[in-house]
């Protein structure tokens, strides 16, 4: 016996010799990489606006990760005009504290196109996001709206069950803006597959509530048997719900939407009933993405405009019966961490 | 009317065609659109167009008087955002709207005043002011671009009132319309408006005070913008200020002018507003029912627009009497 036990202490001064000892000199090379590649780097954001929840849970989210990796993190507000955006790009390229990656909310297919292989070109990183362009940036964050798409019609037939009219009734956003027209792509791919399924209007809102809430009451003044109706954004999903509410259809037509799955906009109006199904994003891993790919952008040592990444952020048509308490995301609640 | 019982064409008015127009584009949509003529939809139509027939009003009266006023959506959005805002954040309701009542006249104010004793142009000062309203309170006084009324209060309850099935903004139209057109017609400070438009030296000559009626004119004008504000938030449960990025503002404009309230002032009344608004509601729901895409839609709208314009430019000439420096 007191061979082993010698021989284990043995062992164990040895173990202790051996395993501890380097831990006091080996470091982890990790963090001095990454803190050498990522501080004091700039990153932008120029959403559509700053004035909604998507681009103020992107800024909550994003600063305090860029911060905290000692980045800087700034936004401008272009305050919904196409222009001023463009001004706004213009500037940061062309600015002494030109940003190393510039994430764009993009209004259309087009505008930015030009200015965003600039910024590249100046070499700032181009991350697309929420609002595809043609334009093959760096990274693209945000939906794949032809799925969206299709989840809402999913949602929408699901509402309406075997047995009601099938038709179905679209407010659209607009006929430039990618969202509208990939979602609008998405629903129709559904409705191939189930032909007893018909679309009877499809109205444009231009992403305006009251527009909305006149084009739908005149839907259901001419097809008041409609069984569900799929508005293309939860901004102007309020107007379709307050036409259903005047032609006391409450109940009867199921209300389709999609948005940003900020609690007041989305899971409050599930809860009472407003909205049937909201298609949301989820808005923290989203950003989570969008962090994800900066700090390897950054990190990559790959030249601006050499990449070209999609990230589809996981999307899911939430219903009252699926609601949980995290579910959304609470504006307020960001506003007032942010306050403190 | 001529001795042979036909119609005199050469006396017909802007007014007069516009409402020819409506009459035949109602005709053509009953007959040709299934739907069209049923009463509900005669509702939703006269509906459709309340808060920007309110908005119209305001702006004949200033238009009327030689002035325009292009603040009047940014006080309607942001007036009305300002006061839900206060509301959600616990300020009591009497209060709150003492607050926006005293900030929406105060603008009113300045617009009248700048316009009246400070001789700038009526365009310049009130897109200056619309734009200084929609970015003081965009950026100091509300955290975001939509603000929700808060549930059960009196402008929720407000939007679901019915009488005879009927939206109660409708009624509300209906009753500015009436009382605009008691004050234009029947005051006279209302009379006064008319003299001050068509020829302000004169009406200042003869010992109209011109300058207060002037201050006046704005302070209505934003007085109504409050009005629609208040409906629209009352219909939809919540105000989006992005609203005032939109067209409404020149819509507001088009039915005016299109009604035949000439833009070099003097003419016009709370007739032409309703046969404008007539025009546009037939035309929108008609569009709509057919699924024009908006983008035509707003074509179609522009060129009826200009058309009219033109239409007033030959109709109600400027002559040297009635031009002056700053006219719009």
């Amino acid at each position: 016996m007191k061979i082993i036990r010698t021989f284990m202490a043995a062992a164990a001064v040895f173990a202790v010799s051996v395993f501890s000892a380097p831990s006091f000199a080996a470091e982890d090379p990790g963090p001095a990489a990454y803190s050498q590649a990522l501080k004091g780097k700039r990153v932008m954001l120029i959403p559509m606006a700053m004035g909604f929840d998507l681009a103020q849970g992107w800024t909550h989210f994003l600063k305090k990760e860029v911060e905290a990796w000692g980045g800087t993190f700034e936004t401008r507000d272009p305050n919904w005009v196409v222009d001023a955006g463009a001004q706004a790009i213009t500037d940061a390229i062309s600015s002494d504290t030109r940003p190393d990656v510039l994430i764009i909310h993009s209004p259309d297919l087009n505008s930015y196109a030009k200015l965003m292989k600039k910024a590249q070109a100046a070499g700032t990183y181009v991350l697309l996001v929420d609002n595809p362009a043609n334009f093959p940036a760096d990274a693209f964050v945000g939906s794949d709206w032809d799925r969206l798409g299709q989840l809402e019609a999913e949602a929408a037939i699901k509402g309406c069950g075997p047995n009601s009219s099938k038709k179905l009734g679209l407010v659209q956003g607009d006929q430039a803006n990618s969202s509208s027209l990939y979602q609008y792509a998405g629903i129709m791919k559904v409705l191939e597959k189930n032909p007893d399924f018909k679309v009877v209007a499809k109205p444009d809102s231009n992403w305006d509530a009251t527009t909305s809430r006149n084009v739908t009451t005149t839907m259901l003044q001419q097809n008041p048997d409609i069984c569900a109706i799929i508005d293309f954004w939860d901004g102007d999903a309020t107007g379709a719900a307050a036409a259903i509410r005047d032609a006391k259809l409450e109940g009867k037509v199921f209300l389709v939407t999609t948005g940003g799955g900020e609690k007041t906009a989305d899971c409050d109006k599930l809860q009472d009933g407003t909205y049937g199904a909201v298609v949301m994003t989820d808005l923290a891993r989203q950003s989570g993405d969008m962090n994800a790919i900066i700090k390897f952008l950054l990190q990559s040592g790959q030249p601006a405009g050499t990449s070209k990444t999609y990230i589809y952020t996981l999307e899911k048509a939430t219903t009252k019966a699926d609601l949980k308490p995290d579910s959304c995301w609470d504006l307020k609640a960001l506003q007032a961490e942010t306050a403190k | 009317m001529n001795a042979i019982g036909w119609p005199n064409w050469r006396s017909l008015n802007q007014e007069g065609i516009v409402f020819a127009i409506a009459v035949v584009l109602f005709a053509a949509a009953a007959i040709g659109l299934p739907g069209f003529i049923d009463p509900n939809n005669l509702v939703a139509i006269v509906r459709s167009v309340s808060v920007l027939g309110i908005l119209a009003l305001g702006m004949a009266i200033v238009i009327i008087g030689r002035g325009i006023d292009l603040s009047a959506v940014a006080i309607m959005a942001m007036s009305v955002a300002w006061y839900l805002q206060l509301l959600n954040s616990g300020t009591p309701d009497g209060l709150a709207f003492a607050y926006v009542l005293a900030g929406v006249l105060a603008i009113g104010l300045l617009n009248g005043f700048l316009v009246a004793y400070a001789d700038v142009p009526a365009i310049f000062v009130t897109l200056a002011t619309g734009s200084f309203v929609f970015g003081y309170v965009r950026s100091q006084l509300i955290s975001q671009d939509a603000v929700p009324v808060p549930q059960g209060h009196w402008v929720e309850l407000l939007g679901g009132l019915r009488f005879l099935d009927i939206p109660v903004e409708v009624f509300i139209f209906a009753g500015l319309a009436f009382v605009f057109f008691l004050f234009l017609r029947f005051t006279k400070w209302g009379r006064y408006i008319y003299f001050a438009g068509d020829n302000p030296v004169a009406a200042r000559n003869i010992g109209i005070p011109v300058r207060p009626m002037l201050v006046l004119r704005y302070v209505l004008s934003a007085f109504v913008a409050l009005i629609a504000g208040l409906l629209t938030a009352a219909s939809l449960h919540s105000i989006n200020t992005r609203i005032v990025n939109s067209t409404l503002l020149y819509d507001i404009v088009l039915v005016a002018v299109i009604g035949g309230i000439g833009l070099s002032g003097g003419r016009g009344g709370v007739r032409n507003v309703l046969v404008g608004a007539a025009l546009i509601g037939i035309l929108l729901n008609a569009m709509t029912i057919i699924d024009i895409p908006l983008l035509y839609q707003n074509l179609i709208k522009a060129a009826i627009l200009l058309g009219a314009i033109i239409v007033d430019g030959f109709i109600n000439p400027r002559d040297e009497q009635t031009a002056q420096q700053g006219d719009i």
